[in-house]
């Protein structure tokens, strides 16, 4: 896979000297120009993995593996070469854009700063890129909105900012830490329109981290799912959604609700993930499994490639690809 | 603009504050046991004298007509003559006024002086050696009384050492920061240790907050995001803590000021007291408590400055 611009290998994140694994081996690649969903319950390990690539972890994390950023490994880079990585090549939008934005800086300064670090622009260009920006990510009256403060913003119009921040100096890998959970039902789908068209507009890859299939579905060429820390499947979304391989995943499709099909039972997966300090032996996802067998209770399955860019760590996914995908 | 409102408001809201300081002081002095008449004429007063001298103080007349006409000459700067030094006391806060106000602003500097730099120092090395040294050392300095740390400063680096006079005020600007070093670093100590700690655990919120996260993907210098984000925010409480500080600080000058010899307003408040000298007492209360007002004033501003969320 050369044309990968973004190869993840075997990203490993531990906190407390090694106490906990948040993230557990974890590879995947991201293609120029893709949106790469990455898929689990709160606490599977996807934000890590995200902040993990842009060494943002908290300073107790510890960080192994590699994380190769058009051949060059982020993780060995120099202080002042990740500077120019972050923010100028790769961006991170959060989650939360309230507390994401400084609240006590105007708008313009947030969006300047940005330019200053990885442009050569002088003052009067960085203002009109600031407002170019603005109209960019479709917030009117840019000129006067760029000298006010994030709490005069509504919740969609913030995270504009913030999407507006972040492809300030034209990055070439957009990284989304679930950029509408925050935000109405409504506004979510403004938002998700406007990262795709930016997506084509600027030619960037964008990785999308998200515990809502329904946004995955509407949004990303290829996904992976995680769960205790580990991928546990990935396929393109058509793939996966029409052909769950592992049981973990098939369990998050049941889960979700679609309109327009005759009522059916909304299947939930029972129980909750497990701490990451105290994972099960064998296959983390076995206590809530509908298919587990004695293996899975003692050995962990590997990921597997099962075709081409498809691949699922399940010892029994013939019996899960035959029960079907339950959308 | 809503900054410029903020202020006009903020300004507007002295007057009600500067009436109420003018009414507690009016009804303080009325409530003091003794009346002034044999204050002024000692205990053997005749009954006649005393009432001669009320009638020209005019303290026979109803109370609100009393306070209109204090208030009235206390608006156009007449707060009358001390009883003890026969000096108006306008001059007398005049000359000594200064003097509190130059060593509760050196107090003010030195604390944050050492406050900022260690409460940085602390919190981005938390939990290491140099934060419990540096937490250790203010500890200490917040436990010490003043007093105590006043005259174990005056007899090393004063009587032993000879760097600084053991007491009074000198003549000329630098004499005078000279002589009030050593009072102003026993003033400020633990002030500083109070704006250290708040300090430190401000920053140490702020440094895990979002939007320093987001700073630091946006490629910034660490120095650039220590300064704009974690620095300017976790300042916000501190500066609060500070201007409200300064009453105490100032309510602490009047120690220090006795210790070190100092002829401050704190000495000269002190003084009048014993001596029942109330329209320096008065008047005195008056310019401490217009400064305190000033102060908050100030600080209100600076946080409006710091925090555009205050200004609505």
């Amino acid at each position: 896979m050369t044309d990968a611009m973004l190869e993840v290998r075997n990203l490993t994140t531990t906190f407390g000297h090694g106490r906990l694994t948040a993230v557990n081996d974890v590879s995947f690649t991201v293609r120029p120009g893709e949106v790469l969903g990455l898929v689990g319950e709160s606490g599977s390990g996807k934000s890590v993995t995200l902040r993990s690539i842009m060494r943002l972890t908290p300073e107790s994390g510890a960080v192994a593996g590699q994380v190769l950023w058009r051949g060059r490994d982020v993780l060995k880079m120099t202080a002042s070469d990740l500077r120019r990585v972050r923010g100028g090549q790769i961006s991170m939008i959060f989650q939360e854009p309230m507390t994401a934005l400084n609240p006590v800086l105007p708008v313009f300064v947030q969006i300047e700063e940005n330019l200053r670090a990885h442009t050569d622009l002088d003052r009067g260009a960085r203002a009109a890129r600031a407002r170019e920006l603005m109209d960019l990510v479709g917030i009117p009256d840019a000129a006067r909105r760029l000298r006010e403060y994030p709490h005069q913003f509504s919740g969609g119009m913030r995270q504009r900012v913030m999407i507006a921040i972040g492809l300030a100096s034209n990055p070439k890998l957009l990284l989304a830490d679930e950029p509408t959970t925050a935000l109405d039902v409504t506004i979510q789908d403004q938002i998700l329109k406007l990262i795709l068209d930016l997506r084509d507009q600027l030619a960037m890859s964008v990785v999308l981290v998200t515990h809502d299939l329904g946004v995955v579905a509407a949004t990303c060429d290829r996904m992976a799912v995680m769960y205790a820390g580990r991928i546990v499947e990935t396929g393109t979304v058509a793939q996966v959604f029409a052909q769950p391989n592992h049981a973990y995943t098939r369990g998050l499709l049941g889960s979700v609700p679609h309109a327009g099909t005759e009522r059916s039972m909304l299947l939930s997966i029972e129980g909750t993930p497990p701490p990451l300090g105290a994972l099960p032996a064998g296959c983390a996802f076995h206590p809530r499994c509908d298919f587990a067998t004695a293996p899975c209770r003692t050995t962990l399955p590997v990921l597997e490639d099962i075709a081409p860019d498809r691949s699922v760590a399940c010892f029994n996914r013939a019996a899960v690809l035959a029960a079907g995908s339950p959308i | 603009m809503q900054l410029a409102s903020f202020i006009a408001r903020r300004i507007l809201q002295l007057i009600p504050t500067l009436l109420f300081i003018l009414i507690v002081v009016f009804a303080l002095v009325r409530l003091l046991p003794g009346d002034p008449a044999s204050a002024m004429l000692g205990d053997r007063a005749l009954d006649a004298d005393v009432e001669r001298i009320n009638r020209e103080l005019g303290l026979d007349r109803p109370l609100p007509v009393q306070f209109a006409v204090f208030a009235r000459s206390v608006a156009t700067g007449d707060l009358g003559d001390s009883i003890t030094l026969k000096l108006p006391v306008t001059e007398l806060i005049a000359t000594r006024l200064p003097i509190t106000i130059l060593l509760t602003l050196m107090a003010a500097l030195i604390a944050v002086v050492f406050a900022v730099p260690l409460a940085f120092v602390a919190a981005t090395r938390r939990g290491r050696m140099a934060d419990s040294a540096v937490r250790g050392a203010f500890q200490v300095g917040l436990s010490m009384p003043v007093f105590y740390l006043g005259l174990i400063l005056l007899t090393v680096f004063g009587a032993r050492l000879r760097w600084f006079p053991v007491g009074g005020y000198g003549d000329g600007f630098l004499e005078h920061l000279h002589h009030l070093f050593l009072p102003a670093l026993t003033l400020a100590l633990s002030l500083s240790a109070i704006l250290m700690r708040n300090l430190r655990a401000a920053i140490i919120e702020v440094i895990d907050a979002e939007y320093v996260q987001f700073a630091r993907a946006k490629g910034l210098r660490p120095r650039l995001v220590l300064l704009r984000h974690v620095l300017r925010n976790a300042l916000i409480s501190t500066v609060a803590l500070f201007g409200l500080s300064i009453g105490t600080l100032l309510s602490g000058a009047v120690i220090t000021e006795t210790v070190f010899a100092i002829p401050g307003a704190g000495r000269l408040m002190v003084d009048s007291i014993y001596a029942r000298d109330y329209p320096v007492v008065q008047g005195l209360t008056i310019a401490l408590a217009v400064l305190v007002s000033l102060t908050f004033l100030l600080t209100d501003l600076v946080q409006a400055w710091l925090d555009p969320r205050v200004a609505r």
